[in-house]
């Protein structure tokens, strides 16, 4: 755990919502990747993307393995299994022929990811023919039937974890779609009975199967011959199956690395609209800016995590302080003193309701009318019946005439007017864009707004606004770097993606950083198609006249930074740096030999006194 | 007077008139005074009141005329005395000149700074400007006013008017109204001179800015169109939360003769290998590692250093959109408000032209931008247009962060036209409902907007410094309640819910609701409590079987469910306890005569009790216990028993489980952390 001196020092209690806020993992799911790893996997090929032929069997691979790599970060506490079938060598606890688990050590055959299966199944192609070897398992002299006891080992690796917390899935990759269309018709007919009924009893279990057949350029994957039946397809779904399946595919690699957290209640709160009529409302946290996750702080000698314990210790006996810590605000040349009981019974001046005061037309909600995240509400009858139908009836009263509701919320420290938002489903392809409720807007107090305004006013001198003329090359401006579908979250963070990458490359001992694209960058080709560089330079004409290039700066940044660096004149800091006399500077001080030397100014004293040590004996 | 330092002259009307609302401009202007102390104790503040039966000020000495103005106090720094002063404002039986009062206020700013100090003399004027003012002895009053508004102008000097409206009926002049309202309004045309109406105590506490903070840029540099068109800005914050000052911590450990005593209190952090040693690390051994999967990754400065995204300080705009695709509920943080630089004219036409046009096309601007150089993220955000209504402040944007694709959180919801027809109002209901979001309106159009953000005071704030006023008088002072004014932000307001009685009466006639009788009281509070709260899990926990109240052991044969039956009893208070205990006892011996099979059943049991302290609120037991076992294996060498656990993932209470235990989430996962042999690096 990290922590944070302004943290600590910080009085405000800990919101007590942000514990509701922490991110939670999802629930569970457990998947076995099953490959076919038959001849015909490997001497199948198709071109990449750079015009090279890869083998089926490369093409799976490498789609578990990228697969993982945002598995392990998305979604790391769900277990996953290896498995190929169509084997020389067998690895499985029923002893199965032409079945093979692939597995690291420190690890159960069904386990969460790790680096080192990572690590290791990204090498598997160098591996695979010496240590696995590809056999074709289904045989019609012996009866065997790999894809039968594939099915069943998945089957079994799946035993662990109750179905009812957790997901389980098959993933199984083959380009064969007429598994056993070289048998006699008789052990044709029986092999595909006992595979269906396998399949069968897996799903009856709760394990759904889903198959990601790679086509033949030349012969497409035939489902209707035997897989249609085995993943339980038909009419239109079969249909629509295969176009579907490339899309699949690509989804699987190119994953965005994002923690995917439960869907779950931030905090359950009464809406008390008016005398006689509460009801219940469930808070969820849609939009939270996503973290990289908790630092963990470990021994840097041994790696192992380490305990950090705080302590309070009175400066003037050494002695150890017990919480809760007496605290006090110098006032009038006298220190007042507050108890911690008396400074959290200060803050408590609502019970944590929701209470409706009114309702405004929307247009009274400005663009400044803003606090934090919001957080949304969807009505619940779980504990209050009518809950939903009050809640429905505002919601829609609200949307028609345009309006928004003010509450006062107790859940938030300090307690907050609020703006209820209604918000109306929006749907597109099929897909919830935004779900149904209202959305609540945590508005400021007076003694939050800052009037910038009127700073930035010349009483009596107008202010310079834009001609017609002016306007129009704006406009004309506009329209051409218009953003076509700009939906709010279509950037990934860039940071975030970046820290991934390097967790990856460090974790997997990687050469390389996986290459990150920063998408919140200007679309630069588009930005100098001729028709948008016409309307800027336009707009810049009409701004700026044809002469200037800009406006020149009157440097007076210049000018502070000089007089910045008079004042550093006033020691000599190669000769308090010798002599070790830094310390008895003030932080200040310091910071006047920094600044004029464009350093830092970051950390504590003595970070300062090394970062000036370290300028001088350059 | 020394930079960043204020000078301020009260101006209180105390004539008949006001006297209704004095205790509350009392209570403004003490909030005002007290904050000065806090946070700028070198202000300094003059205070006048007017509408006196007396005159007292200098004018009227050295000129004669401005009667009935009274100086209770000559600009000085602020002091303890300054706060019981406009603490008992005199009433006064005469209704005032606030021209004349301003004057005199000027005249006392101008005597005491000369021409110095632009932007940091202020003039606060509280009125309920009702009462006709004289007039002067040439020209009009609108000339006199102009001149007197140029010279303030000149001087540098500020004045915000507060004009209380409280009850616009009565025998008011509504001529006089309306030409003091105009000459105020000629003050803001001439001078940097706002002027708020207010119409209740409440927005009477929160019209003036009690907080005096000194604006700081957070960016200046461009804003880039693109390579070859820049425009030249000024960020800062239009938004950001006033807290309550950060209280120092208070040792009373010195003994009270120690004069020299500080009575600090430091901060040590120990940063320990393990619980049990006492070996401390030195911060500088330390190294922040990051979860991978099971493992954590350690990951050293350098690495992180040269790794890590790096950005370039600007703000580059992407393009523009419909307004109507930025949803309001996506802006994520407080706001910042984009200016133009002042001296650079050229650049204030330019947001201009674009204010006006995104303003005129309702269209908004997406930016990428990155404040200071080495920043570790960029923020995307939304330009919205403020187009400016006064003629001499130019026009500005506001700036909202907007999500990351990781930020949003995808949860699809049922929708309401797929509810059955019994959770849906029907269209009698939806009447009613209409009705009430028409009728319970806070911004009637004549009268003042209510609650308006603006104008609605903090009251943790409030009610922090009135506290702190008293205890500085007496120690043991109590708690003041919740000032009355701010009922009006906790509670519908009184008058409006009384004259829209039927409508609140038909709602609650046409909305019942009522608890869920199907929810018994114990499993209700269980609901709350539990922490991944989805939904049908829920109602899947321990079924009381009441038939089964007399066990009260926990026997070899089933311990669970002897357990689980023995701590639902409710027929006492001691059977969760006595349930525990016994359960703790059956878990130990389990353990200890334990084959691989009986490390099974042990398993078993300490899963449900894990499961029942939860549900019992309990956690201190289980951890202690868990901590306990956790020993006791490693004592005897029990290390198959601990390898279930770890399997098992069982992990101490966390917080988010139960609210009592003190171990937080990350630290229940420790538990079983240091149990694995050694991390991978």
């Amino acid at each position: 755990m990290e922590l944070d001196p302004e943290d600590v020092f910080r009085d405000e209690d800990e919101d007590p919502e942000s514990q509701f806020f922490q991110e939670k993992e999802a629930s569970k799911e457990f998947v076995v990747y099953l490959i076919d790893a038959s001849p015909k996997m490997f001497s199948s090929t198709c071109p990449s993307e750079d015009e090279k032929q890869e083998s089926h069997f490369h093409i799976a691979v490498s789609c578990i393995a990228q697969s993982l790599k945002s598995h392990i970060i998305n979604r790391s506490n769900d277990e996953i299994a290896i498995c190929f079938f169509n084997t020389r060598e067998k690895k499985n606890l029923q002893d199965l022929n032409g079945v093979y688990v692939f597995n690291v050590p420190q690890r159960e055959c069904i386990d969460r990811p790790t680096a080192r299966l990572i690590k290791d199944f990204d090498l598997i192609e160098e591996s695979f023919i010496k240590d696995i070897g590809s056999q074709n398992g289904i045989v019609s002299d012996s009866r065997e039937n790999s894809l039968y006891s594939a099915l069943w080992v998945a089957q079994a690796l799946l035993r662990k974890g109750s179905s009812k917390t957790a997901d389980k899935r098959i993933f199984l990759f083959t380009n064969e779609d007429d598994p056993f269309g070289s048998m006699r018709i008789s052990v044709k007919e029986d092999m595909t009975r006992t595979t269906l009924q396998r399949a069968k009893d897996a799903q009856d279990l709760g394990i759904s199967i889903e198959l990601l057949p790679l086509s033949h350029p030349d012969k497409q994957f035939d489902i209707s011959l035997f897989y249609k039946d085995l993943i339980g397809l038909n009419g239109d779904e079969l249909t629509e199956f295969m176009p579907s399946v490339g899309q699949k595919l690509e989804d699987m690699k190119d994953q965005l690395k994002k923690r995917v957290l439960a869907k779950r209640i931030a905090k359950r709160i009464t809406f008390m609209i008016c005398d006689g009529v509460s009801i219940e409302l469930n808070g969820y946290a849609l939009l939270r800016p996503a973290t990289p996750g908790t630092i963990t702080w470990l021994d840097s000698t041994t790696n192992l995590p380490i305990k950090v314990e705080r302590s309070y210790v009175c400066a003037d006996t050494g002695a150890i302080m017990q919480e809760p810590i007496q605290r006090i605000q110098p006032y009038m040349n006298r220190d007042v003193m507050f108890t911690a009981a008396e400074l959290s019974e200060l803050k408590k001046i609502s019970t944590g309701h929701l209470r409706l005061l009114g309702f405004k037309p929307l247009s009274c909600l400005k663009d400044y009318h803003n606090m934090k995240p919001s957080t949304f509400l969807y009505p619940s009858d779980k504990e209050v019946i009518g809950s939903t139908r009050a809640f429905i009836a505002l919601h829609r009263s609200m949307i028609q005439l345009g309006r928004f509701a003010v509450a006062f919320y107790g859940g938030t420290t300090p307690p907050r007017l609020v703006a209820l938002v209604a918000q109306d489903e929006i749907e597109s392809d099929g897909g919830q864009v935004e779900p149904p409720g209202m959305n609540m807007i945590y508005l400021p107090y007076a003694n939050d707004i800052r009037d910038i305004e009127e700073l930035h006013s010349k009483p009596g001198v107008a202010a310079p606004r834009a001609s017609e003329d002016q306007l129009k090359k704006a406009s004309a401006l506009m329209r051409r770097l218009e953003l076509k579908d700009f939906s709010v979250c279509q950037f990934a963070n860039p940071a975030l993606q970046r820290h991934y990458a390097m967790l990856q490359a460090i974790a997997l001992d990687e050469d390389q950083l996986g290459e990150t694209r920063d998408e919140t960058l200007p679309d630069e080709g588009g930005m100098n198609r001729p028709g948008v560089v016409k309307a800027i330079e336009e707009f810049k004409e009409s701004i700026y006249g044809d002469d200037s290039e800009e406006e020149s700066d009157s440097g007076a940044k210049e000018k502070s930074r000089k007089r910045k660096a008079a004042d550093a004149g006033d020691y000599d800091f190669v000769e308090l740096a010798k002599t070790g006399k830094l310390k008895d500077l003030t932080v200040v001080e310091l910071k006047t030999y920094l600044t004029a030397n464009n350093l830092p100014l970051s950390g504590k004293k003595d970070a300062l006194i090394n970062r000036i040590l370290a300028h001088v004996s350059k | 007077m020394a930079r960043n330092r204020e000078g301020l002259v009260l101006l209180v009307d105390i004539g008949p008139a006001m006297h209704s609302v004095l205790p509350d401009v009392e209570k403004t202007c003490s909030l005002l005074m007290q904050k000065k102390l806090i946070y700028n104790k070198f202000d300094e503040v003059g205070i006048v009141v007017f509408g006196t039966q007396e005159t007292e000020n200098e004018l009227a000495r050295d000129i004669g005329g401005y009667e009935n103005i009274k100086v209770l106090r000559n600009i000085k720094v602020v002091d303890e005395l300054v706060v019981d002063l406009v603490k008992r404002l005199p009433r006064g039986p005469v209704a005032g000149d606030f021209l004349d009062a301003l004057i005199v206020g000027m005249d006392m700013l101008i005597k005491m700074y000369g021409a110095g100090q632009k932007g940091k003399k202020r003039l606060c004027l509280i009125t309920n400007a009702a009462c006709p003012t004289k007039d002067p002895f040439e020209g009009t009053k609108d000339e006199q006013v102009s001149t007197i508004a140029v010279k303030m102008a000149a001087e540098g000097i500020k004045m915000e008017s507060i004009v209380m409206r409280a009850d616009a009926s009565g025998d008011v002049d509504e001529k006089t109204i309306e030409e003091n309202d105009h000459l105020l309004s000629l003050f803001s045309t001439n001078a940097i001179a706002k002027t708020v109406y207010v119409e209740s105590p409440l927005s009477l506490l929160g019209s003036l800015k009690t907080r005096r903070v000194a604006p700081v840029t957070l960016f200046r540099g461009d804003l880039e169109i693109n390579p070859t068109m820049k425009i030249k800005v000024w960020v800062y914050k239009k938004v950001a939360e006033e807290r309550l000052p950060t209280l120092k911590m208070y040792s009373d450990k010195a003994p009270p003769s120690d004069k020299f005593a500080k009575h600090e209190v430091k901060i040590d952090y120990d940063y320990k290998v393990t619980a049990e040693t006492s070996e401390v690390l030195a911060p500088e051994e330390r190294i922040k590692g990051f979860r991978y999967g099971p493992h954590v990754i350690p990951i050293s400065p350098d690495e992180m250093e040269t790794l890590k995204f790096k950005t370039e300080k600007g703000m580059k705009l992407l393009g523009f959109t419909d307004a109507s695709n930025i949803l309001r509920h996506y802006y994520m943080k407080d706001v910042n408000i984009v200016v133009p630089d002042p001296s650079k004219e050229k650049s204030v036409i330019a947001v201009s032209a674009l204010a006006r046009e995104m303003r005129q096309t309702n269209k908004v601007a997406i930016v990428r931008c990155v404040w200071r150089n080495g920043q570790g993220n960029v923020v995307v955000g939304v330009l919205t247009p403020n187009v400016s209504e006064r003629d001499d402040t130019p026009d500005s944007f506001y700036f909202n962060v907007l999500p990351f694709a990781e930020d949003v959180r995808e949860f699809p919801f049922p929708s309401f036209s797929r509810f059955p027809a019994s959770l849906k109002p029907d269209e009698q209901q939806q009447a009613v409902a209409d009705n009430l979001v028409k009728m319970l309106d806070l911004a009637p159009s004549p009268k003042e907007e209510v609650l308006k953000p603006e104008l609605t005071p903090n009251p943790v704030l409030q009610r922090f410094y009135e506290y702190l006023e008293l205890k500085s008088k007496s120690t043991d002072a109590a708690l003041p309640p919740m000032d009355e004014a701010f009922k009006r932000t906790m509670e519908q307001d009184q008058e409006l819910s009384s004259s829209n009685k039927s409508i609140m009466d038909s709602f609650s006639g046409g909305f019942e609701v009522k608890e869920n009788p199907k929810l018994r009281k114990a499993s209700k509070r269980l609901l709350r409590d539990k922490p991944s709260g989805s939904d049908d899990e829920d109602n899947r926990m321990i079924t009381y079987n009441a038939n089964e109240n007399s066990i009260d052991t926990v026997g070899d044969a089933n311990p669970v469910q002897d357990f689980e039956a023995m701590i639902s009893r409710r027929d006492g208070n001691d059977w969760t306890d006595k349930a525990i205990s016994e359960m703790k006892k059956q878990i130990v011996k389990l353990v200890e005569d334990s084959t691989t099979d009986e490390g099974d059943k042990a398993l078993e049991c300490l899963l449900s009790l894990r499961k029942c302290c939860v549900l019992e609120q309990e956690p201190k037991q289980f951890n202690e216990f868990l901590n306990h076992l956790y020993e006791l294996c490693q004592e005897k060498k029990l290390s198959h028993f601990l390898e279930h656990f770890t399997s098992k993932k069982i992990t101490m209470i966390p917080k988010s489980e139960a609210a009592d235990s003190d171990v937080a989430d990350e630290e229940a996962a420790d538990f079983t952390l240091k149990q694995e042999p050694k991390l991978e690096t």
